[in-house]
């Protein structure tokens, strides 16, 4: 089956001007905050990743629609279904009705401001060399029937484009949201000029450079 | 809620704006959602109330980007800070005692007399969040997310801010786990400005790279 993701919005025309808030609020109703702070002790509780959380949202069929917090919510509450730790039943009480499942942390008070701090690196040890160097050309792979969540958007797929930085072995996003392993690859800066990317209307003074980790490229 | 619901109200919004102009009901819907969920993870153990409260409070009082105005700032006096800011900015700004989730691989990429910067994420919302706090609702925004790539000198339009046509634009799309802080250049006019007072110069937008420093005479 096709994976459909609704979040892969680089390049798309159509959706109007940037409007920025002017003196915009931290958030702008109160469950916003607590949207935010349940993503984030969930997440802590060590129950998915964050390639797992970022699949769930970004396949909502309503998510163009949606305000970035609902995206959230709604992608919380998938994640949460789709391991038991929260049950239709327990949905349509808006309580606990059904026993809980055992998490492997629960993040209390205390020990917020450490877990915060330590984040979740995702540089992992190389096991071998880099398949390529600053300056080399590279091409990026093609996807057209995507087979999970994947963090080579459509607009840089098929293009040629330029290494310009390594950046040391980490968790490939695409292994890990299917929960089968980090699976660490070599991650590399690439840029590409914009008129290679949305030909000759782009700005010939412009580059978009992405982060692609090496089964996104081959060499050009 | 049964999953039935789920689904309607999230069709149902697929007719709002993305924007928050959430009427009422909405704004009422999503408080209950978002009420409900907290009742049963709390209930069921999986997360600690006292622990939600810490977080939003990290977030609305001690993360947020007076820290990257900082770390911005000193890079404007501190010649060999900003060396080390520009080689490696995740170690450059722990000096400063910044660190953690959403910033645990970061780059800074300076602006100077022929290049702006620009940083986006076209697949989600990756911010550096402990240098800039929680993004604004404009960075989440199907619209800057997808002109940012195609058309930055028209992102940067619709901010009302206007390059000298020589400079080029460089965009950085957030698609791994490196997150971009833009250092701006510093304000004519401010030679022999200390920190503290240049900090007050930085913008948020600025180090998103949608902004511009404040001048001098404008300083808040």
């Amino acid at each position: 089956m096709t994976y459909v993701t609704h979040a892969d919005l680089g390049g798309r025309l159509g959706l109007g001007p940037v409007v920025p808030e002017r003196d915009e609020p931290l958030f702008h109703a109160p469950w916003e905050a607590r949207a935010l702070a349940l993503t984030l002790a969930m997440g802590a509780t060590g129950s998915w990743n964050i390639d797992q959380s970022r699949a769930a949202r970004e396949q909502q069929p309503g998510y163009l629609g949606m305000s970035y917090y609902e995206v959230w919510t709604g992608g919380l509450e998938r994640l949460m279904a789709d391991r038991g730790l929260v049950t239709a039943a327990d949905l349509a009480a808006g309580r606990a009705v059904d026993p809980a499942k055992p998490v492997a942390r629960v993040l209390t008070a205390d020990i917020v401001p450490a877990v915060l701090a330590r984040g979740g690196p995702t540089e992992r040890q190389s096991s071998a060399p880099a398949r390529f160097a600053v300056g080399d050309r590279v091409r990026t792979a093609t996807m057209p029937e995507p087979k999970g969540h994947t963090r080579l958007p459509r607009y840089v797929q098929g293009k040629t484009g330029t290494v310009t930085h390594l950046h040391g072995v980490h968790v490939f996003a695409d292994a890990n949201a299917t929960g089968a392993g980090e699976a660490p690859e070599w991650l590399y800066t690439v840029r590409f000029d914009g008129p290679e990317l949305f030909g000759a209307e782009a700005d010939p003074a412009s580059s978009v450079s992405v982060d692609a980790w090496d089964s996104y490229l081959s060499p050009a | 809620m049964s999953d039935h619901d789920h689904h309607d109200h999230h069709h149902h919004d697929h007719h709002h704006d993305h924007d928050h102009d959430h009427d009422h009901s909405e704004l009422s819907a999503m408080d209950a959602r978002v009420r409900a969920l907290e009742t049963i993870l709390v209930e069921k153990g999986y997360v600690d109330p006292a622990a939600l409260d810490v977080l939003i409070e990290t977030y609305e009082t001690k993360v947020g980007p007076h820290n990257g105005a900082r770390v911005v700032a000193k890079s404007w006096i501190d010649p060999a800070y900003r060396a080390r800011l520009l080689a490696d900015a995740t170690a450059a700004v722990a000096e400063l005692g910044y660190a953690g989730r959403q910033g645990e691989h970061l780059v800074a990429v300076e602006n100077t007399a022929d290049t702006h910067n620009m940083v986006v994420c076209t697949l989600c919302s990756c911010y550096p969040w402990p240098v800039l706090g929680l993004p604004p609702v404009w960075y989440k925004s199907a619209p800057y997310r997808a002109k940012a790539v195609r058309d930055p000198r028209g992102v940067l339009a619709d901010f009302g801010v206007t390059l000298s046509a020589g400079k080029a634009i460089k965009v950085w799309d957030s698609t791994a786990e490196i997150r971009y802080l833009v250092v701006p250049e510093r304000p004519a006019g401010t030679e022999g400005w200390d920190e503290a007072r240049l900090a007050d110069l930085v913008t948020r937008d600025s180090m998103i790279g949608t902004g511009l420093p404040r001048a001098p005479g404008a300083a808040a």
